[in-house]
């Protein structure tokens, strides 16, 4: 207790104390209340740090892809990403995708989704926090806001202010350069359609299609009204994810906590409470977690959805706890279950409150959670093997389980495909010799960017003899077919059998399809029919 | 009603109306979906000015673009056609082969013929071109009138036994019966030569009398051999197929008093391109020669 008193006794006066109140703070809450802007501070420490990481890498992989080249030959776009509309085609690097491979990204979409539950159900929202495009363009975004209107301070200040000329060139200058980055965060994004450096030449040439242009339009629309004008309504209004979440944490998924077992009860004057032998916890009531909130929340109130774990407040925090010479990690991240159990060591008890089981803050003892040396030992720590549990496990499992199935899949999968339609009007037709003949398309899909020959072999139908509409050659039961690169064939192909090498109205044969000179080869199953009255006639 | 009724618990002003004691609280709309309903407002006026849209008596205002779905339309097809203009004129003026040898436009041809085919042969020939009751399968290997490109043109071009095109298929076989040509026993004879000549059951000694009858009165048209002749439009008597039938009854009423089937010409009616587009498609059919 004594090392606690004179800790807090050498605050030293440099904490800042800030008149910040949180947006959704329970007294103000109305049914229709109009937003209230919020003005967040800068953050420093570990997580803006590693926030700024995360914001460089995303942004880049979204602007740079686009560029990236990746040789395929002549027969085949060289952008390393494209997504070909025109052509119904998908390129990734070494991967292309035709439109009936669509599962692959369907496949991704599912990994996409378990990842999702992975991730929550250890890290909490670090989806949201730190990886969403909104909030990377939103930190974006308040770069830019505070290079000209400078930080909160000086921005609550300015929007106070009436308008002047200073006023009017800071707004205009934020407001202009955050539609250029919604016209390039819209221009990257049309670049993943087409081949970006004609597609960058044609569009400021103003030759590009209209749908480029109105893309760009609507994405910077999205992005300045978005990350600019609505910022955390986006997530607290818009998105799912915050509702979904509840069902996707659990009491030993990290969140980003305040302990009130340590920083109950708060004072800004623990010197004065102190000296009056009242109880002060760690928490000095200055507001800096609510100053630096995107969201404008109070992490002190608890976990809320409106929260995205963007963990500034920890960073916040971190930096005063430092000052005053207290241990960091009064805002930390931290599991329900450690937190419940810190809570019973402090002497907080559950009470019900308006139907709902909280904590009674006002029962927390300093003294329970202290001794002189540090915190008592019943007090827990975040612990990463929480991250181990069966549901854990299972979605790791899931996820590794399609992913390898995806690569197998992708791996061993066939460039080659084909498919046979017999004709349906008419089934057959009788020749003047007598013989039947069925018709059938026959499309051959060359999946990959060179061309290539395919040898077609008709077996298990004596007599077989076939014919490419349009060529009175007798082809017999063997032919090719050249296939240009990455493209179908579509040809139609007669068979025809004389009548006494048929003894039923359907004969069952095969068609191999086998690259000549190469590997790849499949066998198509395909009838032949024939009159009704095949095999009893006389 | 001029008191306002306030709901105790949320203190919110109700409509007044009642429902088994079940209020409905007067809440404000929610702002957004105000300046929503107030934007499609002003968008509904900037679109009548801009649209067809008062009806009138007849017809309606027609909005600064004038814009209709039927002039839509008209400059769609007419950007179709000019889209495909090159390949027309291409398919007018080259010669079936040339066009044949071009994967391409030969492609392009064959489309466009399915499509003509679907509209203007359908009713006789059939959807899949399979013919029946008298009019011919165009998939199979016989041909009355020939079945290499040149005559599949000039048929689709002038029709079969019309009055509208000079230069139609003609030809006219004589109703032997009913002109009283040949005797009764005589057209019984010949039934059974033909069906002994395609290879069918038949009386083999009235066939050899049939055999004479055929060789004066039939030969000069079906051939010697009975295997027919395209210059008349003659069929191939020998062969697995037949138009109207192979069996005796029938066989003896077509020398009796001859069903002869037309075609109308399309030469006018669907221009160069379209005959010679429907050629190819007819001729890819698969008996094409």
């Amino acid at each position: 207790m004594s090392e606690q008193t004179i800790s807090r006794d050498a605050k030293p006066p440099e904490v800042e104390n800030f008149d910040a109140e949180a947006v959704n703070a329970k007294a103000n809450r109305e049914l229709y209340a109009a937003r209230k802007k919020i003005h967040p501070k800068r953050a420093t420490g570990r997580f803006r740090q590693l926030k700024w990481w995360i914001m460089a890498i995303t942004l880049g992989i979204y602007y740079l892809t686009p560029l990236l080249r990746w040789d395929r030959g002549p027969n085949a776009p060289d952008q390393a990403v494209l997504v070909d509309m025109a052509n119904r085609r998908f390129y990734f690097f070494f991967i292309e995708i035709w439109p009936q491979e669509f599962f692959y990204v369907a496949g991704m979409l599912v990994m996409a989704g378990i990842g999702l539950f992975l991730v929550t159900s250890t890290v909490g929202r670090a989806w949201c926090g730190y990886t969403c495009p909104q909030t990377v363009w939103v930190d974006l975004y308040l770069v830019v806001e505070r290079f000209f209107e400078g930080d909160r301070n000086a921005r609550i200040k300015l929007d106070k202010q009436p308008w002047d000329f200073s006023k009017i060139r800071k707004k205009v200058s934020k407001h202009t350069v955050w539609l250029l980055i919604g016209v390039a965060t819209g221009g990257a994004w049309i670049f993943y359609f087409a081949d970006a450096p004609t597609l960058f030449v044609n569009l400021f040439t103003g030759q590009a299609p209209f749908i480029a242009y109105s893309t760009v339009a609507i994405l910077t629309a999205t992005t300045y009204i978005f990350g600019g004008l609505m910022r955390e309504q986006v997530c607290t209004y818009m998105c799912p994810w915050p509702r979904i979440q509840a069902a996707m944490l659990d009491e030993n998924s990290l969140t980003v906590t305040y302990n009130d077992w340590r920083g109950e009860p708060r004072s800004r004057h623990a010197k004065r409470m102190k000296a009056a032998g009242k109880p002060v916890g760690d928490c000095v009531d200055c507001n800096a977690c609510v100053a630096v909130c995107p969201m404008g929340i109070d992490i002190r109130d608890g976990q809320q959805l409106e929260c995205i774990t963007c963990a500034l407040c920890i960073d916040a925090c971190d930096g005063v706890m430092d000052k005053i010479g207290l241990e960091r990690g009064l805002i930390s991240y931290a599991t329900l279950a450690e937190y419940n159990s810190n809570m019973e060591v402090s002497g907080a008890r559950l009470i019900d409150r308006d139907g709902d089981q909280v904590f009674d803050d006002s029962k927390i003892k300093p003294s329970n959670v202290r001794d002189g040396s540090g915190f008592v030992s019943a007090i827990k720590h975040t612990n990463l093997r929480s991250f181990i549990r069966p549901r854990t496990v299972l979605y790791t499992a899931i996820y590794a389980l399609i992913g390898i199935a995806m690569l197998v899949v992708l791996a061993t999968r066939s460039r080659l495909e084909v498919n046979i339609l017999p004709d349906r009007n008419p089934v057959f037709t009788v020749l003047s010799d007598g013989s039947i003949r069925n018709g059938y398309q026959v499309k051959i899909l060359n999946m990959i960017t060179d061309p290539r020959t395919f040898k077609i072999e008709i077996n298990g139908l004596p007599g077989a003899n076939a014919k490419i509409s349009g060529s009175d050659e007798d082809l017999g039961t063997s032919f090719d077919i050249d296939v240009d690169p990455d493209q179908l064939r579509n040809v139609k192909v007669f068979i025809s059998v004389p009548r006494e090498n048929l003894s039923t109205q359907h004969t069952d044969f095969e068609i191999d399809v086998t690259e000549v000179g190469g590997e790849e080869t499949t066998t198509e199953s395909v009838r032949f029919e024939a009159p009704e009255d095949i095999g009893n006639e006389k | 009603m001029s008191e306002k009724d306030i709901d105790a618990v949320s203190g919110v002003e109700t409509t007044g109306h009642s429902w088994d004691g079940i209020k409905e609280l007067n809440n404000p709309l929610p702002r957004w979906w105000l300046w929503t309903f107030y934007a499609t407002v002003i968008w509904s006026i900037g679109y009548m000015i801009y649209y067809p849209s008062i009806p009138l008596i007849e017809g309606s205002t027609m909005g600064i673009s004038g814009q209709t779905n039927r002039a839509a339309l008209k400059e769609e097809i007419a950007f179709a056609n000019q889209a495909r203009a090159e390949r027309f004129a291409r398919i007018e003026s080259e010669d079936l082969e040339t066009i044949k040898a071009d994967d391409n436009l030969y492609r392009f041809a064959i489309a466009g013929g399915n499509s003509l085919f679907k509209v203007y042969c359908t009713q006789c020939h059939g959807s899949g071109a399979a013919g029946g009751g008298g009019y011919p399968n165009l998939n199979d290997d016989a041909w009355l009138w020939g079945g290499d490109l040149e005559n599949i043109y000039l048929t689709i071009n002038h029709g079969v036994r019309n009055d509208e095109d000079d230069d139609a298929r003609f030809s006219d076989m004589p109703a032997f019966g009913a002109d009283e040509i040949l005797e009764r026993d005589e057209i019984g004879q010949v039934t059974e030569y033909v069906l002994k000549i395609s290879g069918q059951d038949h009386d083999a000694e009235l066939a050899v009398a049939g055999e004479t009858v055929y060789a004066d009165n039939c030969s000069a048209c079906h051939a010697e051999d009975g295997t027919g002749d395209i210059e008349f439009g003659a069929p191939n008597l020998t062969d697995a197929i037949s138009m109207y039938g192979n069996d005796r009854e029938t066989i003896l009423a077509q020398i009796h008093k001859p069903q002869l089937g037309v075609m109308p010409p399309w030469g006018e009616r669907l221009g160069e391109a379209g005959v010679k587009q429907l050629t190819l498609y007819v001729h890819g059919l698969g008996g094409g020669q």
